[in-house]
């Protein structure tokens, strides 16, 4: 059997002393679109941060691995130059660096080489159009003053320059209105092959319908619950999560 | 006799590239200590007016008579008896490069000064070498239209009617201590005059440089913009690292006549052993704008609050300041506007940085006098601190006499953000990497506002005390 692309093994994840994730387990192959589905306060944001190695977050269990190698160690930098890329639910703004600069150094980084300024303008042209996205938007300054659609399509147009191997993307959906989601739904669609895999991390149904998820897993107070096909989004989009909260809460009386 | 050397840094600020000296012996350097022989000494060897004797000595007894100010950064340890007041190393203010002495242009060579000059990047330059200025040439076409741009001594013997007629009328010698001592002892410094009218389209720059050890630089510059006239000056300073310390004690007095347009421009680079003590201050006239750039990197301690009297309605003044301090640092900076006519407006921006231990303090002051009616301030002032160990204070004084007016304020302190951090790591750049860039976006909406070479020149500066800060 091949090394699977990314595997999540028996995740712990706490957050000031506070377990949020409860041993979480995972595997992507390249090629797989996997959707994790939680009510809030389920640990989605805090799996989202701790992959990327956030350092509000202290893993105190189990492992991550990117096509076999522990990155669990390592700082969200070197994570990101080894293909792993977060979609950030609230971005944060950087006054004063344009988005340019911004973009060009992070291509370098991924790159491990300064990438040239023609290569740069040609793709980064590319993918500006692809996200229906005006060139001028990049030159102002990192999500500052972007609306909240701005803020999402710009992640989205960091997914399609830096081509990571494992995309997770936190609640990217939030938040947008219907035209904006179709087209940051495209925008990831675009970017998806069969070289990586993505983890679409959401509280809602709705991107679904645009992103065609292989597996769909539910979140419940930091563990997978029940896992399936797009199917299972269904149910979820029809039941709620309640009936797999009463459950988890009977499994919890019952340990 | 050209012999550079590089001594070990007292307080090492990262890679302080212009560390060495040239051991050379001066040709005057007067026995250290400050006296009344002393200040006449120096009005002696530069054969100057009565008038101005008179003044030094005048200066020298309130420099005497004042107390140290209590307020602002530690200044217990200068011992103004270890100080040369005066140290000439060559005899003369040449108009030529080629004329200058070489282990002098060796020095200035090393600090990248005739090049600009040759690129056409600048309208003129001067150059100061510890007491007196041995280098000034201005483009022919400015000077051809009046456009003076000379060493204040060498004005004060060509043009002496025009220095007394300015000399003193915007910073008096009792203003406070340093400008008192200035006013004492002052030698070198830049005298611009612009005529009516006359746009002096690229800058004018003068490059300081202390050289001997334990001396006090007390350049003293002038700069008078006639009506409706435009200027823009760059000075730019390093000295040696030695063993102990140096003081330099500027005084910049500015003149802006109805309708000109003054802009100066500094980006301080001191070694880490000055004591940098400078007053300055401008007077803007009938529509009048006056905008000081300053950008605080070097020095041990620097006190200095750049100043806009804004004397007749429609006067404008800017004060855009960068101050970093790094390892052993304290820069205390910040602004001072006196709006003391109607309808006049200003805008103060400041960013400050600390770290590695370093202390950076924004002190400032707004001032509206009662029937200054219709007047326009904004005050924005952000600190922004690298890590746990340093030290930010934040002064904002305002004392607004008339009602009538807009004056709008803000100020911020922080810490380089964790989500910001994160966020740029989770991209791929390294940790000292997403700093340098989280720094270069505070500090550039004062970097876009210089001219392209001074900003890639404030950046580099920056960045190179980073390095020592963050590894």
């Amino acid at each position: 059997m091949t090394t699977p692309l990314f595997e999540i093994d028996a995740l712990q994840v706490a957050v000031e002393d506070k377990q949020i994730v409860n041993g979480l387990s995972l595997t992507l192959q390249p090629g797989e679109v996997h959707a994790i589905m939680g009510p809030n306060g389920s640990g989605k944001s805090t799996l989202a941060n701790s992959l990327m190695g956030h350092p509000r977050y202290t893993i105190n269990g189990g492992d991550i691995r990117l096509e076999g190698e522990s990155v669990v160690e390592l700082a969200p930098d070197e994570r990101a130059r080894l293909g792993l890329f977060l979609a950030f639910q609230y971005p944060t703004d950087i006054p004063g660096v344009s988005m340019i600069n911004f973009l060009r150094r992070a291509m370098s980084a991924r790159r491990g080489e300064e990438i040239p300024v023609r290569e740069f303008r040609q793709v980064l042209n590319e993918v500006l159009g692809r996200l229906q996205m005006d060139e001028q938007f990049v030159r102002r300054y990192v999500n500052d003053g972007f609306s909240g659609g701005e803020k999402k399509r710009a992640e989205i147009l960091q997914l399609g320059l830096l081509e990571p191997r494992v995309a997770v993307m936190d609640e990217t959906d939030s938040g947008l209105d219907i035209d904006a989601l179709r087209i940051v739904s495209e925008g990831i669609n675009a970017f998806h092959s069969d070289h990586n895999a993505i983890l679409l991390i959401t509280h809602y149904q709705r991107i679904l319908r645009y992103v065609q998820p292989d597996h769909v897993h539910v979140l419940i107070d930091g563990r997978i619950v029940e896992s399936g096909d797009a199917g299972l989004a269904e149910r979820l989009e029809r039941d709620g999560y309640e009936p797999f909260m009463a459950r988890t809460k009977e499994e919890v009386m019952a340990s | 006799m050209t012999t550079p050397t590089t001594e070990a840094p007292v307080t090492p600020r990262s890679e302080y590239e212009y560390g060495f000296h040239d051991d050379v012996e001066a040709l005057v350097k007067l026995p250290k200590g400050l006296s009344r022989e002393v200040v006449n000494t120096i009005s002696d060897i530069k054969e100057e007016p009565e008038w101005m004797r008179k003044l030094r000595l005048k200066a020298l007894d309130h420099f005497n008579a004042r107390p140290m100010p209590e307020w602002g950064g530690e200044l217990g340890d200068i011992d103004f008896n270890d100080i040369h007041y005066y140290v000439r190393a060559t005899d003369r203010d040449e108009s030529d490069w080629d004329d200058v002495p070489d282990y002098i242009k060796d020095t200035y060579d090393k600090l990248g000064i005739p090049e600009a000059e040759k690129q056409g990047l600048l309208a003129g330059v001067g150059a100061q070498y510890d007491s007196e200025v041995v280098y000034h040439n201005i483009r022919e076409d400015l000077e051809e239209k009046g456009v003076l741009f000379l060493g204040t001594d060498q004005a004060l013997r060509e043009y002496p009617d025009l220095v007394q007629e300015y000399f003193t009328t915007v910073i008096p010698p009792n203003d406070n201590k340093f400008a008192a001592l200035n006013t004492a002892v002052w030698s070198g410094g830049s005298f611009i005059y612009v005529p009516p009218g006359v746009t002096v389209d690229i800058p004018l720059q003068a490059y300081f440089r202390i050289n001997s050890e334990d001396m006090g630089q007390f350049e003293r510059t002038l700069i008078i913009a006639d009506e409706g006239s435009q200027v823009h000056y760059v000075e730019g300073c390093t000295a040696p690292i030695y063993s102990s310390d140096s003081l330099h004690s500027a005084v910049v007095e500015i003149v802006c006549k109805p309708g000109s347009n003054v802009r100066y421009t500094t980006i301080q680079n001191w070694s880490n052993n000055v004591y940098n003590l400078v007053t300055k201050r401008a007077t803007a006239y009938q529509d009048a704008v006056m905008t000081w750039v300053d950008g605080n990197l070097g020095s041990k301690l620097t006190m200095k609050y750049p100043a806009v009297y804004l004397m007749e309605p429609g006067a404008h003044g800017e004060v855009l300041s960068i101050a970093s301090a790094g390892q052993g640092q304290h820069q205390d900076a910040g602004a001072k506007i006196v709006h003391a006519a109607p309808n006049t407006t200003s805008v103060i921006t400041s960013k400050s940085l600390s770290m590695d231990g370093g202390r950076s303090t924004y002190r400032g002051l707004l001032k509206v006098y009662d029937g200054a009616d219709g007047c326009r301030s904004n005050v924005r002032c952000d600190a922004l601190m690298l890590d746990e160990h340093s030290r930010s204070d934040t002064y904002p004084v305002m004392e607004i006499d008339e009602k009538r007016v807009d004056i709008g304020h803000e100020a911020t302190v922080s810490k380089v953000g964790d989500e910001q951090l994160f966020y740029l790591m989770a991209r791929g750049l390294s940790e000292a990497e997403a700093t340098k860039m989280i720094v270069n976006g505070f500090v550039e909406p004062i970097i876009k506002s210089l001219p392209l070479e001074y900003a890639v020149e404030m950046n580099r500066l920056i960045e190179l005390q980073m390095d020592g800060a963050i590894g």
